[in-house]
């Protein structure tokens, strides 16, 4: 279900490190051995230089471009990306062109991804051909060639009898199914969220109703053929009750939320810089604070980066003639440490738990640990670094970030992905 | 007769270079701004009395006007403020130009900025073409409309006749008429005439009032009666070519002039009139109240002119302030 080049298996030696692995309630300055890519002692040291040692992190939303628009990012620049950003795993995104859609081009993706992606990659497969919303995909076929779940990502499957029929028969397929919430009639001609800022900047409003409903609906079909769904970059308050209600309910419904939702509001948008321009949209306060307790109290279980690079000359247009999306692998753990961490909104352990197991157990991926015996898979971080982020440092093809000139604290120093050293600041 | 001050030889001497300005919206401004802008246009107003309406001002300047949308009085006015301030001045339009070729606006922003404007004046159907031009261009740029946006002249043109017709701005009564949702004059306005302290009542059928507006300032109403209670009726355009196909604004354009057309029986006696045209007649204003006295349509159109020449010569002068671009908000 992960495909990446079969690279060296290392050792390192990581000494006098404060080692925080949430999942088995660690938090505690040791020294970790890594021999031939797997942790083979774990032992208690004194002093230590201060830096952490995690359990590396987990993407389950990135867009890699590939096949299509390579100019925009390619496997090895997207993976490059994510090892830099602290990431041992990443998910691929099939709203490419053309879709992944076929067992025919998942298969020349994972050739491609054994022969360049530097950290393991996983590909989800579209639910419906082409993502027209109109036929299903050969669902069990896909699975059986190696998707690592199905996604319509970027479209909404708009008919409730479709989505339907999705989860009565990916359960054949065993793989989990994403979904990405919009009511097209509300957002019809929206750029940013409907509020204050819209009526004031006169764009076309996007209002967070047209992701709360679709949710309903989801979550309703969900619940009512018992079976799991993952709703896909989260942005409304609306959205996080509804799921919170369901998963309450017993409904076996997952969520994840992006770092510029969680860091980010509506007001950003007055700077008509198209690097805030996204789908879903930016939203008020409430929403922010809404997404931002739901990760805390683990209502979304992780949070995804969405990483869609864009070529320069997409985004250098006005605001309102811009695409959608922004970069995100190379800054996620820096902005949110910086901006929820450090200010003590979300304690540290959580925010590692949701970038690195939470997201591994929505795909039913092998959750990373820093344990004797499992493979390494490792980020070490420098909580005091500070970085200015400037185009370039992004290893990256595209630079469309919404963090471009700002100064962050907290920064990766080492990625340990299936026991090789990918990256090393 | 009003009194006629000669020209003060300061008034007219030429231009400093100063650090770059812009007027891209009306939150690029303040108060202050605002009045000295409505006192050059004052000056600028007497100087065109005279017979040799051309001024020496900014000779040896050069203002582009860049109109990537059609434009009948914004694009004359801004090309005859330019000339009777006696700039070198350039007018392109979209069609005809190699924007017919697909090129991009950072390449004719670039392409113009080779002949290093002093003004860049842009009209562009896309909320954030000013704020590109500012980025690509050496010059400083003059918003004359972005989509749904911003119409910073329009609004102090606007200003400016309503405070010659009724003798100042400050405690007046605006309501702001009709497709407020698809209008940048709308938006300019309402930020203008909050600024200068009038008070500002929306009123249109709720899908055409953008949600959330009254934080810029306003009151809304879906009541067209409420317009007698006001000293100026701003009608505003049906803007049918930037309505989505099928979206259902209004049920139809009979059902909305029924309901919300400006028609002399709905208005006060006495009660001035604004349109920024242009207008469509009985559809958003009955023929009737856009010929009457009370209509101010033909002196916003005059206005249009001295105002525009006193954004001009403020930007290349004094005048409003760097554009604010917004920070990236902070947070937690």
């Amino acid at each position: 279900m992960l495909y990446g080049k079969n690279g060296r298996k290392d050792d390192i030696a990581f000494e006098g490190v404060r080692v925080v692995d949430p999942g088995q309630g660690i938090d505690e300055t040791l020294t970790v051995t890594v021999e031939q890519g797997v942790v083979t002692r774990i032992e208690p040291a004194s002093g230590g230089n201060g830096k952490v040692l995690a359990p590396a992190f987990v993407d389950p939303h990135v867009h890699l471009r590939t096949p299509g628009r390579e100019d925009e990012e390619d496997l090895a620049s997207g993976t490059r990306a994510a090892a830099a950003g602290g990431y041992c795993a990443i998910l691929a995104m099939p709203n490419t062109d053309p879709v992944v859609d076929s067992a025919a081009v998942l298969g020349a993706l994972i050739e491609q991804a054994q022969e360049h992606a530097e950290i393991p990659v996983g590909f989800l497969a579209a639910i419906t051909k082409g993502q027209e919303g109109a036929e299903l995909t050969e669902m069990a076929e896909l699975a059986e060639r190696g998707a690592a779940g199905f996604s319509d990502d970027g479209r909404p499957i708009v008919a409730p009898g479709l989505l339907r029929r999705a989860l009565q028969y990916g359960a054949t397929a065993g793989r989990p199914l994403a979904v990405h919430c919009e009511e097209p009639t509300l957002s019809r001609g929206g750029h940013v969220h409907e509020g204050t800022v819209s009526a004031e900047l006169g764009f076309g409003g996007y209002p967070s109703v047209a992701e709360s409903v679709m949710v309903g609906r989801d979550l309703a079909l969900a619940a009512y053929e018992e079976r799991p769904l993952h709703l896909l970059h989260l942005s409304a308050r609306e959205s996080v009750d509804e799921l919170r209600r369901a998963r309450e309910a017993g409904v076996a419904a997952t969520g994840e939320v992006t770092p510029h939702h969680l860091c980010l509001t509506d007001e950003a948008v007055r700077s008509l810089d198209p690097n805030v321009k996204m789908n879903p949209p930016l939203r008020a306060h409430g929403d922010r604070a809404a997404l931002v307790e739901a990760l805390r109290d683990g209502t979304i279980g992780a949070v995804a980066t969405d990483h869609a690079p864009h070529a320069r000359h997409e985004k250098e247009v006005p605001f309102e003639e811009a695409p959608f999306g922004v970069t995100g692998l190379e800054t996620a753990f820096s902005a949110l440490y910086t901006q929820l961490v450090e200010p003590g909104v979300l304690p540290l352990a959580t925010l590692l738990e949701r970038m690195s197991a939470g997201p591994a157990r929505i795909y039913g991926l092998e959750a990373p640990r820093i344990e004797v015996g499992a493979p390494a898979n490792l980020v070490l971080l420098d909580l005091e670094a500070v970085w200015h982020v400037d185009e370039g440092s992004f290893r990256s093809k595209s630079a469309n970030s919404w963090l471009l000139d700002s100064k962050l604290r907290g920064r990766v120093l080492q990625t340990v992905a299936g026991g090789k050293l990918v990256y090393a600041a | 007769m009003a009194d006629v001050r000669p020209l003060l030889r300061s008034e007219l001497l030429p231009p400093r270079t100063p650090a770059r300005r812009h007027l891209i919206s009306i939150t690029d401004l303040e108060r202050e701004d605002v009045e000295r802008l409505l006192a050059l246009s004052r000056t600028f107003a007497r100087s065109l009395e005279r017979d040799v309406k051309k001024l020496p001002t900014l000779r040896g300047r050069t203002v582009v006007n860049l109109f990537f949308e059609s434009s009948t009085r914004t694009s004359s006015s801004f090309e005859l403020a330019a000339k009777r301030l006696s700039a070198d001045v350039m007018s392109i339009k979209s069609s005809g130009s190699a924007v017919d070729k697909g090129e991009s606006l950072k390449d004719t922003l670039l392409t113009i900025g080779a002949y290093d404007p002093d003004v860049v004046v842009i009209r562009h159907a896309h909320i954030g073409a000013p704020h590109l031009a500012a980025r690509h261009t050496p010059a400083h740029v003059v918003n004359a409309g972005d989509g749904k946006h911003q119409h910073p002249t329009q609004a102090l043109l606007d200003l400016y006749t309503i405070d010659e017709e009724l003798g100042g701005i400050e405690g007046l009564h605006v309501a702001i008429v009709g497709d407020v949702l698809h209008s940048r004059v709308a938006r300019s306005n309402i930020q203008a005439l909050v600024l200068m302290g009038a008070r500002v009542t929306l009123v249109g059928p709720p899908p055409l009032i953008p949600r959330g507006v009254e934080a810029m300032g306003c009151t809304v109403s879906h009541d067209i009666r409420d317009l007698r209670a006001a000293d100026v009726v701003y009608v505003l355009r049906m803007q049918r070519e930037r309505m989505l196909e099928g979206a259902n604004y209004v049920p139809s354009l009979r059902e909305y002039t029924a309901r919300w057309g400006v028609t002399p029986e709905r208005l006060r006696p006495g009660q001035k009139v604004m349109h920024p045209g242009p207008m469509n007649r009985g559809v958003e204003i009955d023929p009737a109240v856009a010929d009457a006295a009370e209509s101010l349509v033909e002196r916003q159109v005059r206005s249009g002119l001295v105002v525009r020449m006193a954004v001009l010569y403020d930007l290349l002068t004094q005048g409003p302030v760097e554009v604010k671009v917004a920070e990236i908000e902070e947070v937690a």
